[in-house]
């Protein structure tokens, strides 16, 4: 049972954490057709970038600034780079952002060194929130909770409640209609990227200090956003919601159990040993297999339900 | 045209081909009777692998309009196999002629081009894409876990020097490697360039330009692309065997997200409308991060600025830029550019100097802090945390910043001048 | 009574709530010229891209030489002997026009999926490719990459593709669109020689070319077929008359 709730709290705040990183993602797709694969980036940035700003200005203060600072970055990228490829359609502007991942990681390490940062945890968060039967929940950990659903509650009321929000709803699926309008569709774009890139900075700041802060950050975690993307569904806020709490959940679970193949063939009855052939396989307890679960669960989705979960948007 | 019998029609053509594909066996003959040292041997071997794998990608990206992002994982199960072959002839337990070896590397990576291929090519584009990213990482992290088959972190080792030698070739010595390389990159490029010339080849060109179209003239788009990539896995796989017999080891890096990414990078830079542009893109790249990361520890950072301009201002890469000159020889327009190109080649060295201090001393500031401030850089000596190198930098900057705008303006006026005059004596 | 070569049973499309065909019944016997012609929004271009298969049917059915479409991919439907031209032009923009028509041809003469066959080799292929080019009338543009063709050009060989394979059954979706007097003239030249012996349905707005053309005339209005028959009794009807033709159809008479 306490393996239970842990796992579960900890699941659901991982995946609010994947959440964070794959709304931004999912918003930038769904209104520009732009696969940003330097998102993860942006979240190691946001990191690094609140790493220094804290040495100077404390924690909190750099859990403002710093994603204000990718923001910006990510509405430069979008105004000079992108826009510049834009032209030369979809694979170019992948493309693109594929080498800026590269591009950003390398930066990275020529800044702050091939190294972790020592990104500590602030004093008022350390320690445990509550306790659940003997295992401790840790303060930090609530608090990523807190900030994705205050940034979810933000975002949602942005575009739902707000001028700007509506010109982004329209521009989302009437790009050349709203331009048509007289709104500055270009400049949506730009906000959008920008705003995007600054919530994947902002999952960094928490996600840095909770894990650990260095180069592999954005090549760990990349991936898994795009198999959240796809899972979800292309283009779908709700479906990336869904897939984060799904793959979070199903990773908390699968890393704390141990269970195996050969375990289940002998509650069937049948005895695996060494000289069984693939013993390896057998062996395999779920524990170590956890990394490559949000993989398989891709690849299955791709085969039966290739629209994703709640996917809207095709290619 | 209609009178002249097609004999006649095709003839020059196949006597350019046939002195092209000579002198390019010719050359790969005699390079390492010029450049006799290890290094350069070693050196030509690898670019020799790489084209091939470049090669096999492009049949993907550039013929075929499919972008992967695990492109590795062909190559590198395809390497997998043939090591573990190899071992197996090389215990005595079957029979493979080392010279063969290749071909095992490429029926393994057909096999799994078979296996993956049927689900990645079930969608096109970016999903497509981010398919291919999935298995990519799915494979790499299977490679941790299955340790019979991946050999876990220290991979599988083995010996090429097996068996009874053949007409004295034991493989031992790099330039023996290096002829058997170059047989099977010879031959993998004939290969390769005639299937771009083959039914499933053209529609795969169609399917790539035109999916929808090529639904409506009959063809399943779909299995194009399935067939399309189990081919490319077979020549991925060759370059595997190879890469294994160089090397004598594999391990998880070959199945990895940075080869994958290798050859994107190096297959991009070459130009993937041209079929010999992989083969431009392979030389240089394998130039590139062989000679360079003898010079500097960023040049990974180096490496990835370049392809993001290329990205942004040479989509086609070098072979396009390459053949965007021949035009203007053959139209004897290129002595009028030839001068704004070199204005322009003169102000981007100096923005290059400029680019070149910051980093290295960015680098030596952080990294190499332990080391202290001091770097070396072309043989000058100085202090990366004084001012004075920064405001060299500054000066730098500004300076090539400022000509270097101004000889792209004219070297696009220039161009589009020329553009404008060609047309008009077309018309 | 001829064998019918396409026949919709009862044919509804709608997208999402909003019917846009709603119960489509038509019969095209073998060799007939049939146009379909009706106001803009009524629907035509959907027919076609439901009887070519790119949108799945919401109700009903569709046969073709007697055999059911319904739910076909359109590889499957192009391979049973029925093909479509485009209204925004379709071609493959980076080949030659040469390339273009016998990428059109390959899968009808068999090579399919072939990796062993060189293409220059492939006699029957590339006579096939030389005469539909000769009848297109582009056989001095024989090199030329078809992004480059002018607009005639390209809706000359747009044709020319969909008519490469050899299908029984010819789509034509407004082929003469955006042409002047004289390209009209010798697009209508072109469609009366290719379809000679085939089954050809046009989408057409030139009500010149349908009375040209055309055996038999359907008018769809709103998603439903409101009158189909031989062009005299269509131009005499009142209902068709009130719901498109208005008094354009007095000036063409004359």
């Amino acid at each position: 049972m306490e393996f239970f709730v842990i796992s579960l709290l900890n699941g659901v705040s991982y995946g609010l954490l994947l959440f964070m990183l794959s709304s931004g993602l999912t918003l930038i797709f769904s209104m520009m057709g732009v696969l940003n694969f330097a998102h993860a980036a942006f979240y190691m940035l946001g990191a690094y970038i609140a790493y220094s700003l804290g040495l100077k200005l404390g924690f909190f203060p750099a859990l403002f600034l710093a994603p204000l600072v990718v923001g910006v970055l990510g509405a430069m990228v979008e105004r000079y780079g992108l826009r510049t490829v834009h032209r030369y359609g979809h694979v170019a502007e992948l493309l693109f952002t594929f080498g800026l991942a590269y591009l950003v990681e390398e930066i990275v390490k020529v800044i702050w060194g091939l190294t972790a940062v020592p990104y500590r945890v602030p004093a008022v968060l350390d320690g445990p929130l509550f306790t659940v039967y003997s295992t401790e929940f840790p303060k930090l950990r609530g608090f990523m909770m807190l900030v994705a659903l205050l940034m979810l509650l933000a975002v949602y009321l942005l575009i739902k409640r707000t001028r700007i929000g509506l010109v982004i709803q329209a521009a989302l699926t009437h790009p050349h209609m709203a331009e048509a309008l007289g709104h500055n569709v270009p400049r949506v774009f730009m906000l959008v990227f920008g705003g995007g890139t600054a919530l994947a900075g902002l999952a960094g700041v928490i996600g840095g200090v909770a894990f650990v802060t260095d180069p592999s950050m954005a090549p760990s975690l990349g991936p898994i956003i795009f198999v959240v993307a796809v899972v979800g569904g292309m283009g779908s806020l709700a479906g990336a919601f869904l897939a984060s709490l799904l793959i979070g959940i199903i990773q908390s679970f699968a890393i704390g159990l141990n269970w195996s193949l050969s375990g289940f063939l002998s509650v069937l009855g049948i005895a695996v040993n060494a000289h069984t052939p693939l013993y390896s396989v057998w062996k395999m307890q779920l524990s170590e297999v956890a990394p490559m679960l949000p993989y398989l669960l891709l690849v299955l989705m791709l085969i039966f339900r290739p629209k994703g979960l709640l996917g809207t948007r095709a290619d | 045209m209609a009178g002249i019998p097609s004999k006649l029609r095709y003839r020059p053509l196949n006597l350019a081909r046939w002195l092209i594909w000579g002198l390019t066996a010719l050359v790969m003959a005699v390079l390492p009777q010029i450049f006799t040292q290890g290094f350069a041997i070693t050196l030509m071997s690898q670019m020799g692998v790489a084209i091939v794998f470049a090669l096999s990608y492009n049949m993907l990206l550039g013929q075929s309009g499919m972008l992967s992002f695990g492109h590795a994982v062909y190559s590198g199960l395809g390497a997998y196999v043939a090591v573990h072959v190899l071992n197996l002839a090389g215990s005595g337990q079957i029979w493979m002629p080392v010279s063969l070896l290749p071909l095992v590397g490429g029926l393994g990576g057909a096999f799994f081009g078979v296996l993956f291929g049927y689900v990645t090519t079930k969608r096109a584009g970016t999903t497509f894409a981010m398919i291919t990213l999935g298995i990519g990482v799915l494979v790499a992290t299977c490679a941790t876990m299955f340790r019979d088959f991946f050999g876990g972190e220290g991979g599988i080792s083995t010996d090429r020097v097996i068996g009874k030698p053949f007409l004295g070739i034991t493989y031992g010595p790099g330039v023996q490697v290096y002829y058997l390389i170059a047989i099977w990159c010879l031959v993998s490029m004939a290969l390769m360039y005639a299937w771009s010339h083959t039914p499933l080849g053209r529609i795969a060109n169609a399917v790539r330009d035109n999916p929808e179209r090529a639904e409506f003239i009959g063809y399943n788009t779909q299995r194009v692309r399935w067939f399309t990539l189990i081919i490319s896995a077979f020549f991925a796989g060759i370059a595997g065997g190879l890469s294994t017999i160089n090397f004598e080891i594999v391990t998880a890096e070959n199945v990895g997200a940075l080869h994958s990414a290798y050859v994107l990078i190096a297959t991009f830079i070459g130009g993937v409308g041209f079929f010999f542009g992989p083969i431009i893109g392979a030389i240089v790249f394998t130039f590139f991060v062989v000679a360079l990361s003898g010079y500097t520890n960023a040049w990974q950072f180096y490496l990835g600025l370049f392809f993001v301009l290329m990205v942004m201002y040479a989509p086609g890469g070098i072979a396009s830029l390459v053949m965007m000159q021949v035009q203007l020889i053959a139209r004897k327009r290129f002595k009028r550019i030839a001068p704004h190109y070199l204005a322009a080649g003169a102000s981007s060295l100096v923005l290059l100097a400029a680019l070149i201090l910051t980093v290295e001393m960015t680098y030596q500031l952080s990294e190499n802090s332990a080391n202290g401030t001091l770097i070396n850089l072309f043989g000058v000596h100085f202090d990366a945390a004084k001012a004075l190198p920064w405001a060299v930098a500054i000066g730098l900057w500004i300076i090539g910043a400022v000509f270097f705008h101004l000889a792209r303006k004219r070297v696009a006026r220039v161009w589009g001048e020329i553009q404008t005059e060609l047309l008009q004596a077309r018309a | 009574m001829n064998a019918r070569a396409l026949e919709l049973k009862a044919v509804s499309k709608s997208f999402g709530n909003t019917p846009i065909i709603r119960g489509v019944d038509l019969a095209i016997p073998q060799g007939e010229r049939h146009a379909l012609i009706g106001p803009n929004g009524a629907g035509k271009s959907t027919l076609f891209n439901l009887i070519s298969g790119r949108f799945p049917l919401s109700e009903g059915e569709i046969l073709l030489n007697g055999e059911s479409i319904t739910g076909l991919k359109p590889f499957e439907i192009n391979r049973k002997g029925l093909s479509r031209s485009f209204q925004i032009t379709n071609i493959f923009q980076r080949m030659s026009v040469f390339e273009n028509l016998r990428c059109a041809v390959l899968w009808s003469l068999g090579y399919k999926y072939s990796f062993w066959h060189q293409l220059s080799k492939l006699k029957d292929a590339n006579r096939s490719a030389e005469e539909v080019m000769e009848s297109i009338g582009l056989k001095g543009r024989r090199d030329t990459p078809a992004g480059v063709l002018s607009y005639a050009e390209q809706r000359a060989l747009e044709i020319g593709i969909t008519i490469a394979g050899g299908a029984e059954v010819i789509l034509l979706d407004e082929p003469t669109a955006g042409m002047s007097r004289t390209e009209t003239a010798d697009a209508v030249d072109l469609i009366r020689k290719v379809s000679k012996g085939k089954t050809l349905v046009m989408v057409e707005h030139d009500m010149g070319v349908v009375f040209d053309l055309a055996d038999r005339i359907s008018v769809l209005v709103y998603g439903e077929v409101i009158a189909s028959d031989k062009p005299e009794n269509i131009r005499g009807n009142k209902a068709v008359q009130e719901a498109y033709l208005g008094a354009e159809a007095e000036a063409e008479a004359d």
